[in-house]
């Protein structure tokens, strides 16, 4: 936008949007009493008066949902107005709160921000887990059994927490780690990745290959049979290490 | 709701049909209102387990095909009235079975019935796949050797990735082990996987463990399903296997070998 603005000097916008943030006072309601909310809002009020004066305000009855108490949002704003607060916003309202607070042409907070909330746990859960995958995209991490006949493909590393029949078959273009049994065929780095490992913590597989180069059950040692390992590539010959 | 068990192995001849003949009276005997059909299109033979081969007016292929209603095609069992056979066409193929038609009378069966289960034939064909699809519990048979165990395991990795279950993303099919033809004095000799041997490859929640038993044949061929036979090791074993997935509580049987008089006396085994 600057770029913009500086090549065209006469035709800057009339407008732009900008975030910021403000520092707003919000009146907490852990009660529904009209009266109680009109006499304690006063007295706080009198305490510092220019303090107070015109001062935006949101109002939150998230409390006071929670325990299924209902408040008339009309005639609490109209209290509010009352103390010279201006309300400019409803938080952790219900649908009907909300829609009556448009009605009011005052603003919907959803409660997100506040401090510790049943409702907003498990929101910022939900939205804590899509940026791991994303983290690790590369990798592919298989929890289920993988069956015979069943083929995985990864375009990166592949994790099996399951185990890998003897039929099935499991491919990674980087490394593949098997947390069980692996009976099946591996095969790791397929794109041609020399630096590729195979880990499985269990080795009976039929087949496993690394880059190309593979070595099929009946060549594998008895003594590296059935244990955990890694195997991974040293000049075109693939080693089979017992990993303690 | 129903509840759709499909009986699967992908292998022939290790007791689907036995099994789904067994397990469909033990429900129905058990009070609850069951229904079997039999998927096999072509190769029929859970009518004559059965034994309603000669009351088959309609079949599942008639209902599909819109030439028949459900209620005509229903058989009432003889031994249970709680309990209907759904025979397949021996005349059609498996290509005669649409999922759409399949779908419509699993749906419909369901407003009326508790249980609905469904008789695979072997392979991994459209009739197998069909049968699977819109289960909700699958029992897997298998027999103690190895290409039924691969064969299982090449159908458990079906059931998880082309059932409806699966395609919609639901809570993934029940898969559960019954073994079958299981002989211990032969596994006890090394010729026959033991049940720790199928549940390793298998890593599946075992139902049951079914014996070896002449009282299987004696039941196929007199048509009356082997649980019926009280007296019988393989009828015992169903009966265990219903009380079991019905969720009591039964300890498993039949796995060690019997004990003769000498092994009772001083506790060998």
């Amino acid at each position: 936008m600057p770029t913009d603005s500086q090549k065209k000097p006469y035709n800057v916008p009339a407008l732009e949007f900008k975030s910021s943030t403000f520092a707003v006072p919000v009146l907490v309601l852990a009660s529904n009493d009209l009266t109680a909310i009109d006499e304690q809002l006063q007295n706080k009020i009198q305490l510092a008066p220019d303090f107070f004066k015109n001062s935006p305000v949101v109002f939150d009855v998230q409390e006071l949902n929670k325990q299924n108490l209902d408040i008339d949002i009309a005639e609490l704003t109209g209290i509010i107005y009352k103390a010279g607060l201006l309300p400019i916003g409803i938080r952790g309202g219900d649908q009907q709160q909300n829609n009556k607070a448009l009605e009011l042409l005052i603003p919907v907070y959803s409660p997100h921000h506040s401090v510790s909330t049943e409702a907003n746990k498990p929101e910022t859960q939900k939205q804590s887990p899509p940026p791991a995958p994303k983290a690790a995209s590369s990798t592919l991490l298989i929890t289920q059994p993988v069956r015979s006949g069943q083929r995985i493909y990864a375009s990166g590393d592949l994790i099996v927490l399951a185990q890998v029949s003897a039929g099935a078959e499991i491919l990674a273009e980087g490394n593949v780690h098997v947390y069980n049994t692996l009976r099946g065929r591996v095969l790791a780095g397929v794109l041609g990745n020399t630096e590729a490992r195979i880990f499985c913590s269990d080795l009976q597989a039929e087949l496993i290959s690394i880059a190309g180069n593979y070595k099929v059950s009946e060549d594998l040692n008895e003594s590296i049979r059935n244990k955990p390992v890694q195997v991974y590539l040293q000049e075109h010959t693939l080693i089979i290490k017992d990993i303690a | 709701m129903a509840r759709i068990i499909v009986v699967t192995s992908g292998k022939g001849g290790v007791g689907k049909t036995t099994t789904s003949a067994a397990i469909a009276m033990g429900l129905a005997k058990k009070g609850h209102k069951t229904a079997v059909i039999d998927f096999d299109v072509g190769l029929r033979n859970l009518d004559l387990i059965m034994g309603c081969e000669r009351r088959v007016v309609y079949d599942f292929v008639n209902v599909i095909n819109g030439e028949a209603s459900l209620n005509q095609a229903l058989i009432r069992d003889k031994h249970c009235d709680l309990l209907y056979i759904l025979p397949a066409s021996q005349t059609r193929d498996k290509d005669s079975l649409t999922q759409e038609g399949v779908g419509k009378i699993l749906e419909e069966l369901s407003k009326d019935f508790k249980y609905i289960v469904c008789d695979s034939p072997a392979g991994i064909e459209k009739g197998a796949h069909l049968a699977m699809y819109f289960a909700d519990d699958a029992f897997v048979v298998t027999n103690p050797e190895v290409s039924s165990v691969r064969d299982s395991d090449r159908m458990l990795g079906l059931l998880s990735s082309k059932s409806r279950r699966a395609e919609q993303n639901e809570e993934p099919i029940k898969e559960y082990l019954l073994l079958s033809r299981y002989a211990p004095d032969r596994v006890k000799l090394g010729e026959m996987l033991s049940v720790d041997d199928v549940q390793e490859i298998l890593s599946l929640h075992l139902l049951g463990v079914i014996p070896e038993s002449k009282s299987v044949l004696n039941a196929s061929n007199s048509g009356t399903p082997v649980i019926l036979d009280e007296k019988s090791d393989a009828g015992q074993a169903y009966a265990d296997i219903v009380a079991r997935y019905l969720g009591e509580d039964k300890p498993h049987r039949f796995i060690d070998e019997k004990k003769g008089l000498f092994g009772k006396l001083f506790g060998s085994k």
